[in-house]
């Protein structure tokens, strides 16, 4: 909480400091040849290169590391902000994001149309899906909360950001792991953990990166010049942390030898079922949950221009999502190996859930209280409100569905695949969109974005593709749930396996279609974005009158 | 530590502790004298220094 502090070094990054990065990389550089020199996978020594050659580039871009100049303004009046590495990471975001949806519509296309494998192994079902999922989770979602919450930090505690090589080692580092992961799963490397599937070694890199990543967020706080931690922060900080717990316990494996690609998980049977679903809720609690609360807590203010609705219903909101969600997990589990009893806690908690995820969603969407016409005016506005309702909407079927009565109808079926996307594209698509839609302008300096009207486009087509994908998922789900548990009166099955397959072949093509228009959506997000960092702006289309700040805005 | 020894800790006053961790983080969030602080944290976002348009 220190003001005005400057910086008493000569200029910035230390010289000693970056020798000893640059010999660092050196190092990673023979450890990534010696690595694929030792090993007997293809893909590991693969992957020892790709290491490799990512040490040459860090060593490249550290010999051309220019330190921050000296006397720099590190917090209070006058502070010099780092938003150099925000801006890559908004640029990274669209990237993921574009790739992450086109891989996820190849992999409906799949569903629909089996023969879109080619006869390929690189491009079957199985190695596809996972490469969708992380793509859009980690890659495209992850860059957005290294973005935002790099901005966030920053602007809110008026502090620049800690360290000068380290954001730079996050960023790159992160892209790293995303490579490192995707060619993996493509290759035929995982540990079949769902959304962990990355292997022992990939793992530990990032534990590398994810730590850099809180000893930043952690440094900038110290360094703040406002008293108080704007809540925005109090749910990025959970999500670093948490996610650091997560991962740690449920990837502990011990690999067969410091060069085999393979490992053996430290947890066995129903244990480890419950420790893997204990991560896999937990993703969805705290990666795509409390990260993504942390923009909402931000920019809807910022772009509504309106505090938001209630502070101390946020910090109810936040306590309550901690205190719950780490409980939800077992829910994955119903009707398995796992004790009955924890079964029902886990339904129990997320049934609880309701009411945070609930107070979280009418705060946010009364933070318009008053100014609702700006939904009418403000297509980025109405991006983000959309997102809030989603919130609202999936987190209202969560619920309904870890009961087990539902359950038993909806587990295994293609329900909980609508229910996944009504929060994926939804929540976490549309508040991501909404936030690179404020950014982008900020951080390039532009006067507005080159077309209010292309993001008006994004939003209806992108809505319309939600709408495709979840009714069809909803139909697909429970139809195919009916057929299986469909009896004769002679007590026979109904229905064999590759009926219900038969039955959904429809449903598989609408969704494939919602799919096609969302990544639409996200190529026209892509054109905005790119002819606003390259500084048009669209004619025939007025500059927003939210340039004018409202008065009651201003006194409020 | 047995299994036993941990479960019997997490079930009585490991509920106990974390019940009153929670309670009393809601309290402070809605304790009268609070109100001022948290409405000037409101504002956070919108008070920045303004070197960016929009």
């Amino acid at each position: 909480m220190t003001t005005n502090t400057q910086n008493p070094g000569s200029g910035g990054a230390k010289p000693p400091l970056q020798i000893a990065a640059m010999g660092l990389a050196v190092l990673a550089a023979l450890y990534g040849l010696a690595l694929a020199n030792a090993t007997t996978s293809s893909v590991m020594a693969f992957h020892g290169l790709v290491f490799t050659l990512a040490s040459v580039l860090a060593l490249w871009g550290l010999a051309r590391f220019k330190a921050r100049p000296q006397g720099t303004v590190l917090s209070g009046p006058g502070v010099v902000y780092n938003m150099d590495v925000v801006k890559y990471g908004t640029i990274a975001s669209v990237f993921w994001g574009v790739i992450g949806f086109s891989v996820g519509l190849l992999a409906a296309l799949q569903l629909a149309f089996p023969a879109l494998n080619f006869d390929v192994s690189f491009l079957s079902f199985g190695r596809i899906r996972p490469l969708h999922t992380s793509a859009v989770i980690f890659a495209f979602g992850g860059n957005v909360l290294i973005a935002t919450s790099f901005y966030v930090v920053q602007r809110t505690g008026r502090a620049r950001l800690a360290g000068d090589i380290a954001p730079w080692f996050v960023f790159w580092g992160y892209q790293l792991f995303i490579v490192l992961a995707a060619t993996g799963y493509v290759l035929g490397v995982t540990q079949s953990k769902e959304y962990a599937e990355p292997e022992w070694y990939v793992d530990l890199w990032l534990t590398i990166v994810w730590v850099t990543y809180l000893l930043i967020f952690l440094g900038t706080l110290w360094r703040r010049a406002e008293p108080h931690i704007y809540v925005a922060n109090w749910f990025y900080l959970a999500f670093i942390i948490t996610i650091a717990m997560l991962h740690l316990i449920n990837n502990a494996a011990v690999p067969l030898s410091w060069s085999s690609p393979h490992s053996v998980i430290m947890w066995s049977g129903v244990q480890d079922a419950m420790i893997q679903w204990w991560y896999g809720h937990n993703a969805v609690g705290f990666f795509l949950t409390a990260g993504f609360l942390g923009i909402m807590y931000y920019f809807v203010p910022k772009q509504a221009d309106r505090p938001i609705y209630s502070y101390r219903l946020s910090i109810v909101h936040f306590w309550s999502i901690i205190f719950l969600y780490i409980w939800a997990g077992p829910h994955h589990l119903h009707y398995t190996a796992l004790p009955d009893w924890a079964q029902t806690v886990g339904m129990a908690f997320s049934i609880m859930l309701w009411m945070p995820s609930w107070g979280g969603m009418i705060n946010g969407l009364m933070t318009l209280s008053g100014a609702w016409d700006k939904l009418r005016t403000d297509p980025v506005i109405r991006m983000l409100v959309v997102s809030i309702a989603f919130y609202g909407m999936s987190t209202f079927e969560g619920p309904v569905m870890s009961i087990k009565a539902v359950n038993s109808l909806s587990h295994y079926t293609d329900w909980t695949i609508g229910h996944v996307h009504s929060g994926a594209l939804g929540w976490v698509g549309f508040v991501s969109f909404g936030a690179i839609y404020c950014l982008v302008p900020w951080l390039w300096e532009r006067k507005r974005l080159y077309s209010l009207q292309l993001v008006s486009w994004h939003f209806w087509i992108a809505t319309a593709g939600i709408v495709f994908y979840i009714t069809s998922m909803w139909v697909a789900g429970i139809m195919q749930g009916l057929m299986w548990r469909a009896y004769d009166s002679l007590g026979f099955l109904e229905y064999s396996f590759v009926e219900t397959v038969e039955a959904m072949n429809p449903y598989y093509i609408i969704r494939a279609f919602g799919g096609g228009l969302f990544v639409a959506g996200s190529l026209i997000m892509a054109y905005n974005v790119w002819r606003t960092i390259r500084g048009d702006i669209r004619e025939g289309e007025p500059l927003p009158e939210s340039v004018t700040v409202s008065a009651a805005a201003a006194t409020a | 530590m047995t299994y036993h020894s941990l479960a019997h800790f997490s079930q009585t006053w490991g509920l106990v502790l974390l019940v009153a961790i929670f309670l009393s983080a809601v309290a402070w969030a809605l304790w009268p004298s609070n109100k001022q602080r948290f409405e000037d944290a409101a504002q956070l976002p919108l008070k920045e220094d303004e070197d960016h348009i929009q």
